[in-house]
């Protein structure tokens, strides 16, 4: 998994770590396990980029899954989670419009913990550098 | 009413129930927490039943439960459509107790965050076994286009429901109808006041042509 830095801290220590999960790798798993796989990297305070999302029926499933483990004892609030492109009409964003151009209809979907979504939007362009390498 | 007008009444009644395929359609109420959909519900059960669904609140998170109200009787045209009508808790990706330390205290806070976690997982449910219809509800105040928004449109799509959009509380003045039928060209956009009763017609018309 790549190690990025948080390009608005000077240290470049306090580092955000993003799985990124190729289409691929997804394939291979049943929807359980991708969507334990997404937990437990939000867990740990990581954001999971999914190349190609999840079908609708596995994000009812992540829906429910993560209200069973918010936990207010141990910090869990739960997930922000973003797909690109947006939806057809609305399409600014640069990785927006990076991934418009895109001819696959799948959803490139960006999923972080809520308490750091700070770091979600902040970290756009990062998760566009990284996706666009591909 | 006449002792045999009531009787023949009621047995038009009957017949006409012996002869619908079914039982009522289950019409899930869906949306952000927030959006109304209690008072919709509410709404809708005392202009047809005479008594109400649940408490509307403008803390998030009031219904944690779903609450089902049978055999609601909707009249159009002389024709009468039957249905159920669920209310759902309000969906969302997040439960962040510290949102309603201002409303409550800490330990009730934890408490409805708990309970409302349970109430958007047993929402999801519904969705997935036990509805056949939704009316997805919006604060038309609020830009439609989230996160939430989109995941649950398009999982009510890929389970082929028949939907409606309400555009609620157009009685603000920042409400903006046109930019939830933006956002949703796909389906038809009701516009109504629930809290105030307005366009109660169109909503009850579109109700019993969608899910009659
Ligand atoms: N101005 C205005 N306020 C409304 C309208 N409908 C509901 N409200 C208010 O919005 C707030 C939330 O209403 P509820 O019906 O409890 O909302 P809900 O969607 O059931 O919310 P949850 O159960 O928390 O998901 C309350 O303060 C209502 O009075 C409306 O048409 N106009
Ligand atoms: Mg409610």
């Amino acid at each position: 998994m790549p190690k990025a830095t948080n390009p608005d801290d000077p240290n470049g220590d306090d580092g955000v770590q993003i799985d990124l999960i190729s289409g691929e790798r997804m394939d291979s798993l049943a929807s359980t396990e991708k969507i334990r796989m997404i937990l437990d990297g939000v867990h740990d305070g990581n954001i999971v980029i999914l190349e190609e999302g999840l079908t609708p029926d596995e994000e009812s499933k992540l829906i429910e899954m993560t209200m069973a483990e918010i936990s207010p004892d141990a910090g869990f609030n739960g997930i922000e989670i973003e797909t690109y492109p947006k939806s057809e009409t609305k399409d600014s964003s640069l990785l927006g419009r990076l991934m418009g151009s895109n001819e696959s209809a799948a959803k490139l979907t960006v999923i972080g913990p809520a308490n750091q979504i700070e770091t979600l939007h902040k970290d756009e362009t990062l998760i566009s550098a990284l996706v666009s390498r591909n | 009413m006449g002792l045999l007008t009531g009787l023949k009444d009621s047995i038009s009644r009957v017949t006409d129930r012996l002869f619908t395929d079914d039982q009522p359609k289950r019409i899930g109420i869906y949306g952000p927490p927030n959006a109304g959909k209690t008072t919709l519900a509410n709404r809708i059960a005392r202009d047809w039943t005479g008594d109400a669904v649940g408490t509307e609140s403008h803390v998030p998170h009031e219904t944690r439960r779903a609450r089902r109200k049978e055999d609601v009787e909707i009249e159009r045209d002389g024709q009468s459509v039957s249905i159920d009508i669920v209310d759902t808790p309000g969906v969302t990706t997040k439960v962040d107790y510290e949102e309603f330390t201002d409303e409550m205290e800490e330990d009730d806070a934890i408490r409805r965050s708990r309970e409302a976690t349970e109430g958007v997982a047993e929402a999801m449910h519904w969705l997935r076994e036990d509805v056949d219809g939704v009316i997805y509800v919006l604060d038309s105040a609020e830009d439609p286009i989230t996160q939430v928004n989109t995941m649950l449109i398009g999982i009510i799509e890929s389970r082929d429901l028949p939907v409606l959009i309400f555009a609620n509380k157009i009685d603000l003045d920042e409400a903006s109808v046109k930019r939830i039928e933006d956002a949703f060209p796909q389906h038809k956009t009701v516009p109504l006041s629930a809290k105030e009763g307005q366009n109660m017609d169109e909503v009850y018309d579109n109700i019993a042509e969608y899910f009659g």
